[in-house]
């Protein structure tokens, strides 16, 4: 069997997510090609060709994948699709865009977030928001993946000595074109990313009060996440979000501040390692899932907590 | 111009989902139904694009069984203008939805297609990316703005880390994200109205759609469960823990 696996980078470095695929890849078995496409991406390329069980990086660098636009991306894989069993990639907004398509123009069903592999053809995935839980098996000559960015520990970054084969792409689809980007300038870790979290609900009353988490949040080298709640209310944006319909997180901490803990949110943190509720709601949801809760008001405890560390 | 919306059914958001006993799936019997509220946020667009002027007609697109009227009616008392049934016990999949708006959109001619981002009961966020690979359309996933303009759209689509805009060609596919917009409710006059709406009715096979399932559920499990831990007494008590139990800060 030969596995491709789409990388996610930003042209000078693979996104842990693809680490991530990776690993999928490897529990599934077999030969894992990586392929790194992008406008200027010579770095990406060469620190694909480091990541731990890839036996070859497939290299396009060219100015029609500079944004990883949809229909770009979709066509550059089918054009490679030969000869892989799988073609596996992270589950991120970029993955997520581009791989139905992918999976339509060979005509097969592609099987989203995969939390699980039981063998070559049968995965388990979350549905109803992660609350209940399927063994799907593909009848498809291809299985087309997206990988639980959670679900599986990423290969090490090192240790590999991938070939690079040059590739080509085929000529531009030119259906859309990219406009601008407004991406937030994080001086924290990035959520998927982050060892310690800091969230806040709808308990946190207003955009304002977030300062006190990104205090907190500072002194750990957390990231900043908020609830769907906090981010409907307008406290914050979207990008925020943790949960069903934000990002799927697992830090090693996750510090629920003023968060009650609806369905669609646990859906999005309950794999963390460690997770401390702050609420002052005795009954909030949230106390079910927390290794350590502390009934108390956020707006006493939160300033208190940031004096200690 | 003409906009095609979706409103797939699928169980309310507020419903608590309970996996049945023999792992065959999730408790549907006598669950309250609704349109997939990322749907909703598609019909409500396509609503707003016709009040502002720029659409004719907004035609809104179910597939599946026959209840599936229902959310149709839904759609038709929130200001959509007609209705199309594509009726069809088959559990339906991503690509086989897909193929069936593909063919509905060869008869329809539409200039934009919306549709919900993902459905809450599958969480697949496959169907409008798969519909615009089959039509040769670009698309334009995620959104949180859309200017549409004669012959192109401009797109907000909500990315990790930001927002990214894009400009697409039409006729295009885009899937909508929370922030497009609040739909509305439907008024009672309106959902008087939308009784008298047209509907079409076909199958698939009208259609000329094969939309045998490609993927087998072999069970579906509740998630493994999380035992909660314990109650700390004081910030002291937690950052104490945090510290020497669990080791998680320094």
């Amino acid at each position: 069997m030969s596995l491709l696996v789409v990388a996610e980078h930003d042209q000078n470095t693979i996104k842990v997510p693809t680490r991530v695929a990776v690993a999928a890849a490897q529990a599934i078995g077999g030969e894992i090609h990586l392929l790194v496409a992008g406008e200027g991406c010579q770095g990406a390329i060469d620190a694909a060709a480091q990541i731990e069980g890839v036996s070859k990086v497939l290299a396009v660098d060219h100015a029609n994948y500079g944004h990883a636009l949809a229909e770009e991306m979709s066509a550059l894989i089918v054009s490679l699709a030969e000869g892989y069993t799988h073609i596996l990639t992270a589950t991120t907004t970029s993955g997520k865009n581009y791989m139905p398509r992918v999976a339509a123009l060979l005509d097969v069903a592609q099987i989203s977030d995969i939390m699980a592999v039981e063998s070559a053809d049968t995965f388990q995935r979350p549905i109803y928001a992660g609350n209940a839980i399927a063994t799907v098996q593909s009848s498809d000559a291809v299985k087309v993946l997206t990988v639980r960015g959670t679900a599986f520990d990423p290969v090490s970054a090192e240790g590999g000595s991938a070939s690079i084969e040059v590739r080509e792409g085929p000529a531009t689809a030119g259906l859309s074109s990219w406009v601008r980007e407004d991406v937030v300038v994080l001086e924290r870790p990035e959520l998927t990313a982050a060892s310690i979290i800091v969230s806040g609900g709808r308990g946190m009353q207003n955009g304002e009060n977030f300062a006190m988490l990104e205090s907190v949040a500072d002194k750990l080298g957390a990231a900043l996440g908020a609830s769907r709640a906090a981010v409907d209310a307008g406290f914050v944006p979207n990008d925020m979000q943790v949960g069903q319909t934000g990002k799927i997180v697992a830090p090693d901490l996750y510090i629920a501040v003023g968060i009650s803990g609806a369905i669609q949110h646990l859906a999005g943190m309950k794999d963390s390692k460690v997770i401390v509720a702050i609420n002052k709601d005795e009954d909030a949801p949230i106390f079910q899932v927390a290794d350590y809760g502390l009934v108390a008001d956020l707006f006493k405890a939160v300033p208190e907590l940031d004096g200690q560390l | 111009m003409k906009i095609l919306v979706t409103a797939k059914r699928v169980v309310d958001y507020n419903v608590n989902i309970r996996v049945l006993a023999d792992q065959s799936g999730v408790d549907l019997n006598n669950v309250k139904m609704s349109v997939n509220p990322f749907d909703e946020i598609a019909i409500e667009e396509a609503v707003r694009l016709k009040e502002a002027g720029k659409a004719e007609e907004v035609v809104v697109v179910s597939v599946g069984a026959t209840q599936c009227q229902e959310q149709l009616r839904t759609a038709l008392a929130l200001g959509a203008d007609r209705g199309i049934l594509v009726e069809t016990d088959e559990d339906m999949q991503p690509l086989a939805i897909a193929k069936v708006l593909k063919a509905v959109i060869d008869k329809e001619s539409p200039k934009l297609v919306i549709t919900g981002k993902q459905a809450i009961d599958g969480d697949n966020s496959q169907t409008g990316q798969m519909l615009a690979a089959l039509a040769g359309l670009s698309q334009a996933t995620f959104a949180s703005e859309i200017e549409l303009e004669e012959d192109s759209a401009t797109v907000t689509r909500e990315i990790d880390g930001g927002l990214e805009t894009i400009s697409v060609t039409l006729p295009a596919v885009v899937t909508t994200d929370l922030r497009l917009n609040e739909p509305r409710y439907a008024s009672l006059p309106n959902i008087m109205k939308a009784k008298k709406k047209p509907i079409d009715v076909m199958s698939p096979a009208d259609l000329g759609v094969d939309v045998a399932p490609r993927v087998k559920t072999l069970k579906v499990e509740p998630p493994a469960g999380r035992a909660a831990g314990i109650k700390v007494e004081s910030v002291e008590e937690l950052v104490d823990k945090l510290r020497n139990e669990a080791k998680v800060i320094s």
